[in-house]
């Protein structure tokens, strides 16, 4: 008979998610679904707003990375005034964005996943926490709290505020930086690199042991998303967004930031609020693409920093230039911290970063405009539309979480192929299960624009839909 | 010189002019009482009843800016009760529109928010009421959100009496009540409006505000205003 299993929450992830696997007649997984069951809709009671407004309305999105819609949003509102900001502006933006995707990917690699990493997919599950890694592993757990508590702190010391800072404004930030508190973050810099290429080392030297990962984690070819620079060099606050097949050539590459509705439409789910964008030229569902830490190391083939430069040649020489096991989505969010810790220096260093003018004044200028930049789990979009007086007459935003939404089901049914046998739910499945959502560090309250507490819930279903086994973790 | 008369503030004996409202015998006397829709040189309204004070032998709470400071009367301006009260306003004030600090640009520059942190408001025990309301975007300069206007009329006594435009004024009734512009038009349309800015600078809210600052931008300079309404002598 076929069945159902259902994972009710998964653990360690920013908002909530189900999932259920459905059984066919010889009990062989049939397929998935990744359901995210909750719907804030942002896009909908902005309408009427003054635009400016958007940067701190959209920032509310999140709690994790306010920051990315910040900046998202700024630079669509700089678009609808039609004005190119202040260098200095532009490069106290980028240092912000830096310091925001190094707490990110901190919280993500030591708080979040690390335990599954140091201590054991298999290991009991009361003790697979941060606070299992402090006991078994301090050092890392120090390093991991250090590294969080610097990006967190330049953050604050740059805007004032650490989860939703108003500093960045339509048209650049609102106040210049004083040479004092550049001087402060500098030398905190060199903490933050050496526990990153600690980090590192550690990482690729533990990696072998997660060969039966790599090989069943998201482990296929999909397309990739991310933004670039003019010569394939990684960028995460500006560029153009590039389409790259699982080849690794250049499918399509937006340079008007208003042209992504050319390549990117978004289909509704059934089964889930979090809608599954796809890159249009493939169609749907073959369309789906990956973006994030991972995309971006496939799509870059460079690196203007000299450390992670290395680091990223070295990570190409292991996996080839295009990688597509989703695990590996933890080793790219350590090259990439790394080389916005180096990125900081370069910007810090450079006398522009101190300069006075940071905001250009204008009104309406454009009645539709777009932002786009990585956010540290991927490209993030803000697409806004706006009358001759300013005020918000439409918006969509499209997510990290929502990029990467068709890879992240097929990655569950993988694991669930690989693991699930019979009509019960083993332990190490479901660890898996919740292990594979997380590697591509899903925020779904941000996907759906959804609050909840971070969960999943596990089902397994025979094929008349029966309830074969559920586990929550 | 105008008669003067006695009256006691919280105990205190203090002499002012004939025909001061308790409210500028209080002043006199050092008191800081509450007030939102109060505005020195501007005529007094009573709109917002956070002067709400206690008057000897008289059983109900009366408004110290409306209300003419008499000979022998004894006022007392601090007490449980009144703060009691007072809290309760600013509750229902919180309550009927959208008040939403967190995104409004005149978040840490808001006489609403600021009395509400000194009256101790922690929490709103009303069911607020969400009404669905716009903002008026359509003056090139300037920027109306319903959302966050209080109906203390400041602006319509300044655009009046100061301005003498007399652009704004309030229509409907009750919970209804909507600030508007001539007519009810919309403001980019108003034929009267000197573009002055008094009344944005005179709002104790995000009501009124300037177009293009973001959250927490927009200081406003109501002494500026007041001073000047002072000067010109409009009003009291
Ligand atoms: S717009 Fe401002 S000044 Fe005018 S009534 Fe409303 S709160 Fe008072
Ligand atoms: S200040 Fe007296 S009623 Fe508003």
């Amino acid at each position: 008979m076929a069945k159902k299993i259902t994972i009710p929450h998964v653990s360690r992830i920013e908002g909530h998610a189900k999932i259920t696997i459905h059984l066919d007649d010889s009990g062989e997984v049939a397929g998935t679904q990744l359901h995210v069951t909750q719907v804030r809709g942002f896009e909908k009671f902005i309408e009427g707003r003054p635009f400016y407004e958007m940067p701190s309305i959209t920032a509310r999105i999140c709690g994790i990375c306010p920051i990315s819609h910040l900046l998202a949003s700024v630079k669509a509102c700089d678009d609808i005034m039609a004005v190119r900001i202040p260098e200095t502006a532009a490069c106290l933006r980028e240092l912000l964005h830096c310091a925001q995707i190094v707490q990110s990917h901190a919280l993500s690699f030591f708080h979040l996943s690390s335990p599954d990493l140091l201590l054991g997919m298999d290991s009991d599950p009361a003790a697979r926490n941060v606070i299992g890694v402090l006991e078994k592993h301090p050092q890392l757990a120090k390093d991991g709290i250090a590294l969080r508590k610097f990006g967190q702190q330049t953050i604050e010391r740059l805007a004032g505020e650490r989860v939703h800072p108003s500093w960045t404004v339509p048209g650049g930030v609102n106040a210049p930086l004083d040479t004092g508190t550049r001087d402060l973050i500098l030398s905190d810099l060199p903490i933050a690199k050496s526990i990153v290429r600690r980090t590192l080392k550690f990482f690729k030297g533990a990696i072998d042991g997660f060969q039966d990962e790599i090989a069943n984690f998201g482990n296929f070819p999909t397309l990739y998303a991310a933004l670039t620079g003019p010569n394939g060099e990684l960028r995460l606050y500006d560029g153009r967004l590039r389409f790259q097949d699982p080849e690794g050539n250049t499918v399509a590459e937006v340079v008007d930031p208003l042209e992504y509705q050319h390549y990117i439409a978004e289909a509704t789910l059934k089964f889930s609020y979090l809608k599954a964008p796809y890159y249009i030229p493939a169609g749907y569902p073959q369309g789906a693409y990956r973006v994030g830490p991972l995309a971006r190391l496939n799509v870059c083939g460079r690196c203007l920093t000299p450390e992670a430069g290395a680091e990223l040649a070295e990570y190409k020489q292991r996996f080839g230039p295009v990688a597509h096991s989703a695990f590996l989505y933890h080793y790219a969010r350590l090259v990439e911290a790394l080389y916005c810790v180096e990125r900081m220096e370069q910007l810090l260093e450079d006398p522009k970063i101190t300069g006075k003018h940071v905001r250009a004044q204008a009104g309406v200028n454009a009645l539709e405009a777009v932002g786009i930049m990585e956010a540290p789990r991927g490209t993030l979009i803000h697409h806004y539309k706006v009358d001759e007086q300013g005020a918000m007459r439409w918006a969509n935003l499209i997510i990290a979480t929502g990029h990467n939404n068709l890879a992240m089901n097929r990655s569950v049914e993988q694991v669930a192929r690989h693991y699930v046998r019979g009509d019960t739910i083993p332990e190490g499945m479901l660890n898996r299960v919740s292990a594979v959502v997380r590697a591509y560090d899903p925020c779904l309250s941000c996907s759906t624009h959804a609050m909840g507490q971070p969960e999943l819930d596990v089902l397994l279903l025979d094929p008349a839909g029966e309830l074969l086994d559920r586990r929550r973790t | 010189m105008a008669h003067q008369i006695s009256i006691r503030i919280d105990g205190k004996l203090v002499k002012v002019s004939a025909g001061s409202s308790i409210l500028d015998a209080a002043l006199a006397a050092g008191k800081d009482i509450p007030a939102l829709c109060h505005m020195k040189g501007l005529s007094a309204v009573g709109a917002c009843r956070l002067c709400v004070v206690e008057l000897a032998g008289v059983g109900r709470l009366l408004p110290a800016c409306t209300t003419p400071a008499a000979d022998g009367m004894s006022v007392t301006t601090v007490s449980q009760k009144l703060t009691k009260y007072r809290r309760m306003i600013l509750e229902m004030l919180f309550a009927e529109r959208n008040h939403v600090c967190s995104v409004c640009v005149s978040n840490n520059h808001c006489e609403l928010q600021a009395l509400a942190a000194r009256l101790g408001v922690t929490n709103v025990r009303f069911a607020y009421s969400y009404p669905k309301l716009s903002a008026d975007t359509s003056h090139p300069r300037f920027v109306l959100d319903h959302n966050r206007c209080i109906l203390c009329t400041r602006c319509v006594r300044v655009c009046a009496e100061l301005e003498g435009a007399h652009v704004w004024d309030v229509m409907s009734r009750g919970t209804g009540s909507r600030l508007v512009c001539d007519m009810n038009q919309p403001w980019g349309a108003s034929k009267g409006c000197t573009s002055c800015g008094k009344c944005v600078q005179a709002c104790p809210t995000g009501a009124l505000a300037e177009k293009g600052w973001c959250v927490e931008e927009m200081a406003k300079q109501p002494a500026r205003v007041s001073r000047l309404a002072v000067i010109r002598g409009g009003g009291q």
